[in-house]
């Protein structure tokens, strides 16, 4: 993404996030049953789907890297820049979801599908990052953790069924079934929660822009030291080859 | 393929054969864990029983990291990698042999264990046929999973720390779908199986799949 489009869509990210705060805390009405803990709603789904997007970008490009045609550093940056975020927002999602859990399920955790996928899913992702930071050259580094981050991928459906069967408490998805306002989310409330997706997807992406950025630019510099020491040496060679 | 793994296959087995490192070193400590679980859950027979199954597979998982930290070791003699790259053995094959070896090395462990938590947990057997099927479609899974891992963390520092990290996270369905079948199978009906057998049958069949495509770049990134 160019420079001035990743400003832009941080400009967006940070507007919209303010107003869903402005219209989360000050404009909508708090929830029959859950009270004001329903405001939660504007900040624990939409964590959790960048965490699962995250994960799904990570996986693509990973392919994209495994995949002799088109294996380019960039998709390695991608991968490791979306992980990041994606533990980010999984770690943030198992700490929003506690505190919304202890007064409305009476728990900070229970054993629960979703929960327990959740928590896996994060761990499995901590291994990533865990990996990069090994040793290694930096291709072997960024073939380990994209064949890693493609197991992983595949293990998150295989866990989330496992887990399912196993036990499920979680209440019936918020936003991804017909009809939003059938369960329970309406009004205000509906748009502020659509609104809060907007504005952590851009949040998602303007941090994935920068990481790249970063991890781009401290390549670089790798490579600039690699060279200046490599240009060192050989004029160390000459110099004892003119001395000789 | 299936040439060069059942060659890698008979070498491992081979080895273990002669170094006995599994029967005297793995089989071990895969009792004793299940001993101390025994301890941590106190003497009552009827407690033991009821966590019988679970006991048994978290010894099985912590076994395998010990069965494929030693199928690793047998790559990283001198000179062992580029002798097999120099003899052209398919990365594929290399995968499936070293998978059906360990695979052989956990049947054995698990067996010894089914032995344990029948004699010394008092877990009820009724449906062995049960048992067979799921050890084995989990058995699969696991030296799938583990070959696959343990050959990728082979080069990095502190492997050992690693492997345990990167792989249990994976390896959940595995346990809880085959404590599920051993539950099962300790009664003479009622509870369903074919969720759980279909967990760990399409568990196995992935992770195949993947150590199949992907065995060839693990070993490059070595």
């Amino acid at each position: 993404m160019k420079r001035h489009g990743l400003t832009i869509t941080g400009a967006v990210a940070a507007v919209t996030l303010v107003m869903t705060a402005i219209l989360g805390i000050a404009i909508t009405p708090p929830d029959v049953t859950q009270k004001e803990y329903a405001r939660f709603l504007y900040l624990h789904p939409p964590m959790a789907w960048v965490a699962y997007l995250a994960f799904g970008v990570a996986a693509l490009s990973s392919i994209l890297y495994l995949w002799p045609r088109t294996r380019r550093p960039y998709f390695d940056h991608l991968a490791l820049a979306a992980v990041e975020s994606g533990v980010l927002f999984t770690g943030l999602v198992l700490v929003t979801g506690s505190m919304w859990a202890e007064p409305v399920w009476g728990t900070y955790w229970v054993w629960d599908a979703r929960l327990t996928a959740t928590a896996l899913m994060f761990v499995m992702f901590l291994g990533y990052l865990a990996l990069r930071r090994m040793g290694g050259t930096t291709e072997q580094i960024a073939r380990r953790a994209a064949i890693v981050a493609l197991i992983s991928s595949i293990n998150v459906p295989l866990v989330h069924f496992s887990v399912l069967w196993w036990n499920t408490l979680h209440q019936g998805p918020s936003v991804l079934t017909p009809g939003l306002s059938s369960q329970g989310v309406h009004g205000a409330m509906a748009w502020t929660m659509l609104l809060s997706f907007v504005a952590f997807t851009c949040l998602f992406v303007w941090m994935v822009g920068r990481r790249i950025r970063l991890e781009q630019l401290r390549s670089g510099v790798g490579n600039t030291v690699l060279n200046d020491a490599i240009a060192a040496r050989l004029a160390e060679g000459d110099v004892v080859g003119v001395s000789a | 393929m299936l040439r060069d793994a059942w060659a890698i296959f008979m070498k491992d087995l081979r080895i273990e054969l002669r170094t006995r490192v599994g029967l005297w070193q793995v089989l071990p400590f895969a009792a004793i864990s299940l001993i101390l679980f025994s301890f941590a859950l106190g003497p009552k027979a009827q407690i033991l029983a009821k966590g019988a199954a679970g006991m048994t597979w978290v010894g099985v998982l912590f076994a395998t990291f010990l069965v494929v930290g030693r199928s690793q070791a047998l790559e990283r003699g001198t000179g062992v990698s580029e002798a097999q790259r120099l003899a052209g053995v398919d990365p594929a094959g290399m995968f499936l042999g070293k998978s059906a070896a360990v695979s052989v090395q956990l049947l054995a462990i698990e067996l010894l264990l089914g032995i344990g938590a029948k004699l010394l947990l008092h877990m009820p057997i009724e449906r062995i046929w049960l048992l067979v099927v799921s050890s084995v479609l989990a058995t699969v899974g696991l030296a799938a999973v583990g070959t696959l891992y343990g050959a990728l963390v082979a080069g990095a520092r502190a492997r050992e720390t690693l492997l345990p990290m990167l792989v249990l996270p994976v390896l959940v369905p595995v346990l809880i779908s085959a404590v599920r079948c051993w539950q099962a199978a300790s009664v003479v009906s009622g509870l369903a199986v074919g969720e759980w057998l279909s967990i760990l049958a399409t568990f196995a069949v992935v992770y195949l799949a993947a150590g199949i495509i992907l065995y060839g770049q693990v070993q490059e990134s070595q």
